[in-house]
This record gives structure tokens, C-alpha cells and sequence, in this order.
């Protein structure tokens, strides 16, 4: 297998707050890994380092074959999708779905070049993959939370990308809308053939969703390996700073009926 | 009424002028509603008259002036508005009462009588020059040229920055870019409309038009258009009751934002969301 991320001794700083503290983690082609841990943990800053978005203090960043400097990252993200929490959309935007998603388009297209016919093709197509085409010219601003992740996703599709970031995709969404985003997530992953890394609360979605489960804790990674092994009650109520009792009866909660 | 004025050389001027600053002010003002920064603008604007009577009072050209404060300012406002450093308002506060402080300040030391730097509060486009249209049109022209090749990376920066950038979009030139062209567009349109008042041309025709369409590219024709209706309507009544015409100007764009309020199809409810809820349990 070949890693197509490659982060050594990552150190992230923002002033006087260290959200990465040496991290190195490799990902290989075509793995679904889940990134767990506390709120300040550093798993968004994470992402941000992989497509660029990050400024590294210290350490090196290796992805598809991008050796990432402060700079270079515009042409790498054009390779890389990222799908952020749900975002607050001015209800009055004037844009519509089908336009959203073709702002995934726009990268490649580079600038001078307007949008073909075999642009707006792949934009009705994966409108159409995440069930979102019939509301393909409703205003951006009228959907719900879970719509407008759907039309991230598509977004993302539109890119055609290689890899696949997502942070917390499915906060402040209901139920439903949780496991029909994450559903649809994995169900692209494997059709693509796509690597994915995936930012996440929802701890019982990653056993059946990632091939491999990365735990953070104060900038550092806490534990890493397969979701079965690694997400024991003893393990998140020391991630979390929680008794075990406590991680229990949440997971009961959690538990479908 | 006596439509003779029209043939006269100034007149001419002014239509012009309110075409061309119409267009450009009506074009900007699409980003200033639509990624939320009229203060931004009010700011700018200011620097914009402050740069003016420095000019004035050095004896150099005030467009000068106006233009170099103005690019000054969006270069302060740039990387706050970009890496929302501090509270935005707060320091753009600071920079704001610096201009207009600035602004007061060359006011009192230029020498005679003020009416030069009063001309530049209140604008009087009758007294347009040639050069004047000439530099009104340039910057017209740019704005207008520049949205039409940049308009998708354009339409994404203003959608989402960080969005843009996630997807290989430069969004920070493009940021730098509308900060430049809102300075240029700004300093060109201050001789006609003045200092304390031409916010209201960036604002009102784009605010009226963010009333009236859900396609971008319509709000960019339509606040364009009103833009150049606001100047030939206030154009008008400023001739008709003999009263400042950069006055006239913005009252009609504050009119034209009002019916476009009153008659927005966004107000509407929609049909559906009036229909009874269904009954518990089911």
C-alpha cells in the first residue's frame, strides 16, 4: 500500500495556543480512518494541514505526492475535497443549488475558463448521486441543515477528487439526517474508490463506517487502530476525561432502538 | 418644462457622469451586500474625502489624493477582513473616526476660504470635467471588465472565502481585488457625489436589487441599473428645484431600495407554510 499522507512531526500553532504537538500520521490509498477526540483536541487543524489550508510551525506534509509549503496548497485542494460543519447560508443568497455545486468545478476550470456543458453534466450527476436534483434550482438559502450537506458533498463530488476531507459533517443535524449523510459518505467512498478522513462526534457510525479510528487528545494522537479495538468504555472515558459509568450510559442513549 | 438645459456642454457632462458612476457604484455595491461589509465601505469612503483635501490643501489633484487614502485603507482592511483578526467592527472603527479625523484635520489647515473642500462633502457632478469623466469611465470600464473574466471566482469568493479557498480558489486576491475596485470606483465618483454621501450610491441600488432576485447575475444588472437611475432621476429633480444634486441622487436611491423592499417577492410566505400542521402522532 502507498501512503498518499504523509505527516511528520506536525507542530500547529495559533499565538500562544499549540493545537498540534508533533503529530505524524500516514493514510493509505483508498482507507476510510475516523478522527475522534475532544473539542480543542486538534482534529480540525488536522484537516487543515492535509489540504493546505493549515500554516505548519514545524514538521513536513506529504499529500498525493504534494510536499505542502505555505503557498502551493491552492493547486493540491483542487485534488482534495473538504466538507465543513454545517455553515450559517444567508436565506437571501443569490444562488441556487445547482450554481453551489458547480463552485466544485471552478478550481480545475483554472481562471479565464467558463463552465462547459460537460461541467454542468457532472453537476446535475452528482446532484442526482446525493438526491438532491429535484432541488437543483431552489436557492442555496432555503434548504435545511441536512440538504446543505448534501450539497457539500456534491460540491466535493463536482471536484472529482482524490481525497476526501470531512469535519463533522452531520453537528447540529437530527438523527436521520446523521445516518443518511454518513450513509451516503461511505456508499461514495466505495463506489470512488476515494481515501477519506473523517472528523466525527457520532461514535457509533465509525465501527461500521472506518477502516481505522484515530484518537486526539491535547494536539497529540492518543490511539490509533481498528474502531473495535480502540472505542472500549475504558479508552473514550480516559479520552474524554469521563467515568466509565458515565461513557455507558451515553452509548445506551445513543444506541438505536 | 424648458428641456433646453440638456444641449449644454455641462449637462452632457453630468447624464455622463451618472451613467458611468451609476454602473461602477451599482456594480461594487453587489459586494458590499452580498459579503456583508458596508462598514468597509463607509470607511473607505471616508479615506477616500480625507485623501481629497490633503490634495486640496498640498495643492496637488484631490482624485490623487482620494484614490492613494483610499487604496491605503483597503490595505489595512484586507488582512483584518481576511483573517478576522480582532473584532472587525472594532477596528474598523478606529480606522473610520482616524479618516474622518484626518478629513477635519486638513480641512482646518488649508488656508482661505473652505468652499473647495465643502464641494468634495456634498459632490456636485454639474461641475464634472472632461478629465473627471474620463477617470469615471476608466474605472467603470475595469469594474465592469474585471467582473465579467473574473465572475465565477468572483461569485465564489463571495459566496464562501473559506469555501473558495477549499475548492483552489485564490480567494485572498480576490478579496484584495473587490477591496481595490470599491477604493478605485469610491475615489473616481467623489467629485460628483461627495464625500458624506456616495456610501449611499454603493448601497442602496445593490440593496434594492438583493430585494428583487435570486440570480446573481441579475442582482449585478439590476443594481447597475438602478444605480444609473438613482443619477438621472436626482440628476433631474436637483435641476427642477434648483437643491445639491448628490443630495438628490441618494434620496432617489434610498426611494428606489424602499419600493424594491415594499414589493419584494423574498417577503412573500409562502403557500405552504400557511396549510394546518398534521395532527400529533401521525
Amino acid at each position: 500500500m502507498n501512503s498518499i499522507i504523509d505527516i511528520e512531526n506536525a507542530v500547529v500553532s495559533y499565538r500562544e495556543d499549540i493545537a498540534l504537538r508533533g503529530v505524524s500520521l500516514k493514510v493509505d490509498s483508498g482507507e476510510f480512518v475516523g478522527i475522534v477526540g475532544p473539542n480543542g483536541s486538534g482534529k480540525t487543524t488536522l484537516l487543515t494541514i492535509v489540504n493546505g489550508l493549515g500554516r505548519l510551525h514545524q514538521g513536513q506534509v506529504t499529500v498525493l505526492g504534494h510536499h505542502i509549503t505555505s503557498g502551493n496548497g491552492h493547486s493540491l485542494r483542487k485534488k482534495v475535497g473538504y466538507v465543513a460543519q454545517v455553515q450559517n447560508i444567508d436565506p437571501r443568497m443569490p444562488m441556487n443549488v445547482r450554481e453551489v455545486v458547480m463552485i466544485g468545478r471552478y478550481g480545475l476550470l483554472g481562471v479565464l475558463r467558463r463552465p462547459s456543458r460537460h461541467d454542468w453534466e457532472i453537476a446535475d450527476a452528482v446532484l442526482a448521486l446525493v438526491g438532491m436534483d429535484h432541488l437543483a434550482r431552489r436557492p442555496i438559502g432555503h434548504l435545511s441543515g441536512g440538504e446543505q450537506q448534501r450539497v457539500a458533498i456534491a460540491r466535493c463530488l463536482a471536484q472529482e477528487p482524490e481525497l476526501l476531507l470531512l469535519d463533522e459533517p452531520t453537528a447540529s443535524l437530527d438523527w436521520k439526517a446523521q445516518s443518511g449523510i454518513l450513509e451516503l459518505v461511505k456508499q461514495i467512498h466505495n463506489s470512488r474508490h476515494l481515501t477519506t478522513l473523517l472528523v466525527t462526534h457520532d461514535l457509533g457510525c465509525l465501527p461500521l463506517a472506518c477502516d481505522r479510528v484515530v484518537l486526539m487528545k491535547e494536539g497529540l494522537i492518543w490511539g490509533e487502530g481498528s474502531p473495535y479495538e480502540l472505542l472500549t468504555d475504558d479508552n473514550l472515558s480516559q479520552l474524554y476525561d469521563i467515568p466509565v459509568s458515565v461513557v455507558r450510559s451515553r452509548r445506551q442513549e445513543a444506541a438505536p432502538v | 418644462m424648458d428641456l433646453s438645459i440638456f444641449g449644454y456642454q455641462f449637462m452632457q457632462n453630468a447624464i455622463l457622469s451618472a451613467f458611468l458612476g451609476g454602473v461602477a457604484c451599482g456594480t461594487i455595491g453587489v459586494f458590499v451586500v452580498l459579503m456583508h461589509m458596508p462598514f468597509i465601505g463607509v470607511c473607505m469612503s471616508h479615506a477616500a474625502f480625507a485623501g481629497a483635501l490633503l490634495g486640496l490643501w498640498l495643492g496637488f489633484n484631490p482624485l490623487i489624493g482620494a484614490f492613494a487614502l483610499s487604496l491605503l485603507s483597503a490595505a489595512i482592511i484586507g488582512p483584518l477582513a481576511d483573517r478576522g483578526e480582532l473584532s472587525p467592527e472594532t477596528s474598523l472603527g478606529v480606522i473610520f473616526s482616524l479618516m474622518l479625523g484626518l478629513a477635519f484635520l486638513f480641512m482646518g489647515l488649508m488656508p482661505g476660504t473652505k468652499s473647495g473642500a465643502l464641494e468634495l462633502l456634498w459632490g456636485s457632478i454639474l461641475t464634472n470635467t472632461r478629465n473627471d469623466i474620463i477617470y469615471l469611465g476608466i474605472v467603470a470600464a475595469v469594474v465592469v471588465v474585471l467582473v465579467l473574466i473574473f465572475y465565477k471566482e468572483i461569485q465564489a469568493t463571495i459566496f464562501h472565502r473559506d469555501m473558495a479557498r477549499s475548492v483552489g480558489i485564490q480567494s485572498t486576491l480576490f478579496l484584495y481585488g473587490i477591496l481595490f475596485l470599491t477604493g478605485s470606483t469610491i475615489s473616481a465618483s467623489l467629485t460628483s457625489i461627495g464625500g458624506l454621501l456616495i456610501f449611499s450610491l454603493i448601497l442602496n441600488p445593490a440593496a434594492a436589487a438583493y430585494q428583487l432576485t435570486y440570480s446573481m447575475k441579475r442582482m449585478f444588472l439590476l443594481s447597475a441599473g438602478f444605480g444609473v437611475l438613482s443619477g438621472w432621476i436626482g440628476l433631474l429633480f436637483s435641476y427642477i428645484f434648483n437643491i445639491p444634486s448628490g443630495a438628490t441622487i441618494v434620496v432617489t436611491s434610498s426611494v428606489i431600495f424602499l419600493i424594491a423592499a415594499i414589493f419584494s417577492p423574498k417577503r412573500r410566505v409562502k403557500g405552504w407554510q400557511t396549510k394546518p400542521l398534521p395532527e400529533a402522532g401521525h
